[in-house]
């Protein structure tokens, strides 16, 4: 698991690995965001928990192809399958590699775009907890659903389609919590809600990742 | 018997191709398989691999003891050659890479990005991953595509010392590396079309 | 006694439908007209929404079938996966154009019955934010099946994202009633309907609902027929093939 875990993380970063790819497509957003609806800081602030959890959601979701897809073509996950290692270690691996790489870095971002879109001061705190607890179940999610397309030629937008609809509660109790929590109210249960979820999608979403993989193997 | 094929029946896309395949594999042998294009080699290999599941049959001492190359060597082209060797030995729990370096010349690349080598060279260093994982059983799949005459016969060398330390291994080529073992041509256990009233076997 | 399981051979499943889906026909379309008539034409106006209210005789059975339909996919799904019988895989197939028109038909009365009555075309309310999600299941479902070339990869795939899927979407129809808590009615019509709904309203909507489960079984069996023999057309091709 570690010496895989190890390359993946050395794969990231090395030239072409997309490492940062994520965190430049989530500043684009947060400033487009401002042209859309208009520069009056009032409304940038009320809309800003919701853009910045959209926008890292958005991110994570455009690296989410390459978790499995790299490794199918070159024959490592053949090489993989056939090595000492549980599938559902492998899947759970790529994953965590995915997080490290692009939900972390996110998660770390998050508080400066706050800035850019004027997120009220209290906020600061619960977008990046709500981000930390949340962005492990949408690399988690996406890795299930880079399993399910890895063996496709142009499988790129159907792992949206297929992604999106599961980020669904994700997406709605981690808003939520960074909402609630830059509008000062009180956060316990979306909070508790989304470390559920997170807790619950890495404990057995992997099973199910695992299960696809074997059969695009096959 | 270090691996041994009872009455096997593979599949490719849902449809049997060999059906009734049996046969042994000693240590310290090869076994090589024969026949035309198409027939389902490459899927016999695939099962006895692990990779898929056969349709019938049992397949003994497979199980985490075989070291499998097919026509994708699983390099990264951005880590470096001995990095590449390093990681499928930590994965098969191992440490050592320089003889597997060595049996193929390839210290002196040693240091090159994986990107950078030939054909031929990504070729050696995918077959240098199979003496880094330590298992007994070598299933491959055309292994020397792309290899020359020199390359070939450090293949042929590395296999023969394979065998020599009690291994084994089931390769599918059409060269003569002149290997201690035997040849099987699996066009003898093509499988038989089945009779189209039975609604039910169609579907397999 | 004969084992239920024998229909899960495609040959005796496709004799037995054929001699159900005349049947069927006959008896959805009956049940279906008798249920739209009575609603449409012989209940009285409700006295706060008027001749509006008369939407609901498609409206909620759509909205009933959509989500069994996914609930049938499901358990089609468990049995492909535990049995491996082909014809269920395929049935569950077959369904899921049906649900996700189901879907559609609901969402769509929704709006119109939702215009006059609320004044609006379409709201976040969680009902109908829930049955856009479903709709969104549906495509994706649909369009993993149709991605996947090899058929049984394509039965084993989608099987288990109907799995996920229905974990997920329930986990999204929490998520989102706690998300906003909306203006849509209750369940009108659940068992202990009687305390919301008259007895002239129920009884022509049971009848109506009758009558889309009877379509919705005589589609699936249409549409499952077919997906058989195609499938079993793309067998015979590929033997061909390979001799």
């Amino acid at each position: 698991m570690i010496p895989l875990l190890k390359r993946d993380l050395a794969l990231a970063v090395r030239a072409g690995g997309g490492f940062g790819l994520g965190l430049a497509f989530f500043l684009i957003v947060v400033t487009l965001v401002p042209f859309a609806v208009g520069p009056q800081s009032e409304l940038l602030g009320r809309i800003a928990p919701g853009i910045l959890w959209l926008g890292a959601l958005l991110a994570c979701l455009l690296s989410l192809d390459r978790i499995l897809a790299l490794d199918w073509e070159d024959g490592s996950l053949d090489l993989l399958a056939t090595a000492p290692l549980p599938m559902e270690g492998i899947v759970s691996v790529k994953a965590l590699a995915h997080w490290l790489t692009t939900g972390l870095p996110l998660v770390i971002a998050a508080p400066v775009f706050g800035v850019l879109l004027n997120l009220a001061a209290p906020g600061f705190f619960w977008l990046t907890l709500s981000l930390l607890l949340g962005t492990p179940a949408l690399s988690v999610i996406g890795t299930f659903g880079a399993a399910l397309t890895v063996g496709l030629k142009r499988g790129g937008l159907l792992l949206s389609l297929l992604v999106l609809p599961l980020y669904v509660p994700t997406l709605i109790f981690g808003a939520e919590v960074a909402r609630r929590g830059a509008e000062g109210m009180g956060v316990e249960t979306p909070l508790m809600m989304l470390a559920g979820i997170s807790l619950a999608v890495i404990a057995l979403l992997p099973f199910a990742s695992a299960a696809v993989l074997r059969v695009n193997l096959r | 018997m270090i691996l041994q094929a009872d009455t096997l029946t593979v599949t490719r896309g849902g449809i049997p191709v060999l059906e009734e395949v049996s046969f042994d594999l000693p240590p310290e042998r090869a076994l090589v398989l024969r026949g035309p294009n198409g027939i389902g080699k490459t899927t016999l290999l695939r099962t006895v691999a692990g990779l898929q599941p056969p349709l019938k049959g049992t397949l003994t001492g497979a199980e985490d003891r075989v070291a499998y190359a097919a026509h994708a060597d699983g390099l990264k082209s951005t880590l470096t050659v001995a990095e590449n060797l390093t990681f499928w030995a930590r994965v098969f729990g191992r440490d050592e890479i320089a003889p597997a370096l060595s049996a193929y010349e390839l210290d002196a690349l040693q240091t090159r990005a994986a990107g950078q080598l030939s054909a031929g060279q990504k070729r050696r260093l995918g077959l240098a991953r199979l003496m880094v994982t330590g298992r007994p059983v070598w299933v491959l799949d055309e292994p020397t595509v792309s290899l020359d005459r020199d390359a070939v016969g450090l293949f042929a060398a590395a296999v023969r010392a394979h065998l020599a330390a009690g291994g084994a291994a089931l390769i599918a080529t059409h060269i003569d590396l002149g290997l201690d073992g035997d040849a099987l041509d699996v066009s003898q256990f093509r499988a038989r079309p089945q009779a189209h009233d039975d609604f039910d076997e169609v579907f397999l | 006694m004969t084992s239920i399981w024998e229909y899960a051979n495609p040959k005796k499943f496709i004799d037995t439908s054929d001699r159900v889906i005349p049947a069927l026909w006959v008896l959805s379309l009956g049940t279906l007209a008798i249920g739209l008539i009575w609603g449409f034409f012989f209940t009285p106006d409700d006295y706060r929404q008027g001749s509006t209210v008369k939407i609901f005789y498609l409206h909620v059975p759509a909205a009933l079938m959509a989500i069994n339909a996914w609930f049938m996919m499901l358990v089609a799904s468990l049995i492909w996966i535990i049995r491996r019988h082909h014809v269920s895989a395929l049935a569950a197939r077959a369904a899921a154009p049906v649900g996700m028109v189901m879907t559609l038909i609901a969402l769509l009365t929704g709006a119109i019955w939702g215009q006059p009555m609320w004044g609006t075309w379409w709201a976040w309310d969680p009902r109908l934010t829930s049955f856009l999600i479903l709709f969104l299941f549906y495509l994706g479902y649909i369009a993993l099946w149709a991605a996947i070339e090899n058929d049984d990869t394509a039965a084993d795939l989608t099987s288990v994202l109907c799995l996920v899927g229905s974990v997920f979407a329930v986990l999204s129809r929490y998520a989102v009633n706690f998300w906003n808590q909306g203006l849509h009615q209750g369940a009108s019509m659940s068992l202990d309907a009687e305390e919301n709904v008259a007895d002239v309203f129920w009884w022509p909507a049971l009848v109506a609902m009758a009558g889309f489960v009877l379509l919705f079984l005589l589609l699936v069996l249409i549409r499952t027929q077919t997906e058989i023999r195609a499938r079993r057309m793309r067998a015979l091709l590929a033997r061909e093939r390979m001799q």
